[in-house]
């Protein structure tokens, strides 16, 4: 609890830049997602065994599962997709392995927040057309008087996307915390596969999910 | 200890039981959601996976202001916390 109350702690400081205990799961897990991809995919053959075709269907369900949330033209999307709820999945569960779960850091999530963010400002421009965007945001459905309300509930987006991420985890973390100081023995076992692993893989299948449905809400051209 | 700091700890820890008050609207839609995704499955047991897939993303939209709650009682004992030192 005291853990959870405190956040990630500082590890070690380059330059005083302080390098937390978030950073460092961080590059475990990109080091883990690397490393994984590359000793996967080293050597694929015609015929799919082993590993390769856990990598087949993985890859094979994600651009289905993109192209049934977003349409056939948005299959391209499936790439960030894919890489979002695999960085997620790992960062989420990375508190099975003792580390600090990324994500219960405001840090990570607004980041992935913020890119989400970016990506739907740029499709909807590149979709509607500059002056159509403008437009959407400056004069529906009053002119100017709405304009901030459209600009907050923009902005509101990638807030709302990064606290529930960061809120989920967190609270996963601090309620294992406080059971760790009531029974440290036995009972945290079959917790840990909910707030661990059934609640790492839902909250990350969610992120991407609505990440899919706001970027396909700005591809849309009406 | 000062009585201002004591107070001022006092009603932070109080303000997130409060602020926790919030875990009930979540509850309520998200059972409400599920509720109706059952009676969907039942009446259209072929189209499961989209109304599973729907149903989660409603809940997931639900429960954002329980989660907003989560995070201010969180600032909340942080702050009790800091204070008490």
């Amino acid at each position: 609890m005291e853990k959870a109350l405190e956040g990630a702690s500082v590890v070690f400081e380059i330059f005083g830049i302080p390098i937390t205990e978030t950073i460092v799961s961080t590059w475990i897990v990109m080091a883990v997602i690397i490393i994984g991809a590359y000793l996967i995919t080293r050597n694929f053959n015609k015929l799919p065994s082993g590993a390769q075709n856990v990598a087949e269907a993985l890859v094979e369900g994600i651009n289905d599962f993109t192209v049934q949330t977003m349409g056939e033209k948005n299959r391209w999307f499936a790439a960030y997709a894919g890489t979002l709820i695999v960085f997620i999945f790992f960062a989420n569960i990375s508190g099975l392995f003792g580390l600090w779960p990324p994500t219960a850091d405001t840090g990570t999530t607004i980041g992935l927040g913020v890119m989400t963010f970016f990506i739907i400002q740029y499709q909807g421009i590149k979709n509607k057309g500059i002056g159509t965007y403008l437009k959407n945001i400056l004069l529906e459905p009053i002119p100017i008087i709405f304009a901030p309300m459209n600009i907050i509930s923009e902005l509101a987006t990638p807030v709302s996307l990064a606290f529930r991420l960061f809120g989920n985890i967190l609270a996963g973390v601090v309620v294992m915390g406080l059971i760790y100081s009531v029974v440290p023995v036995g009972i945290p076992i079959p917790l840990h596969i909910y707030f661990d692993l059934f609640a790492g893989l839902l909250q990350s299948f969610i992120f991407t999910m609505l990440t899919m449905v706001f970027v396909s809400m700005a591809t849309e051209t009406e | 200890m000062e009585f201002t700091e004591f107070a001022v700890a006092a009603f932070a820890v109080l303000g997130a039981g409060i602020a926790m008050l919030a875990g009930l609207g979540p509850g309520i839609g998200q059972g409400y959601a599920a509720g109706k995704g059952v009676e969907a499955v039942g009446r259209q047991p072929e189209a499961r996976g989209s109304i599973i897939t729907t149903m989660i993303l409603g809940q997931a939209v639900a429960e954002t202001t329980g989660i907003y709650a989560f995070v201010i009682a969180f600032i909340l004992i942080g702050l009790a916390n800091g204070v008490l030192g």
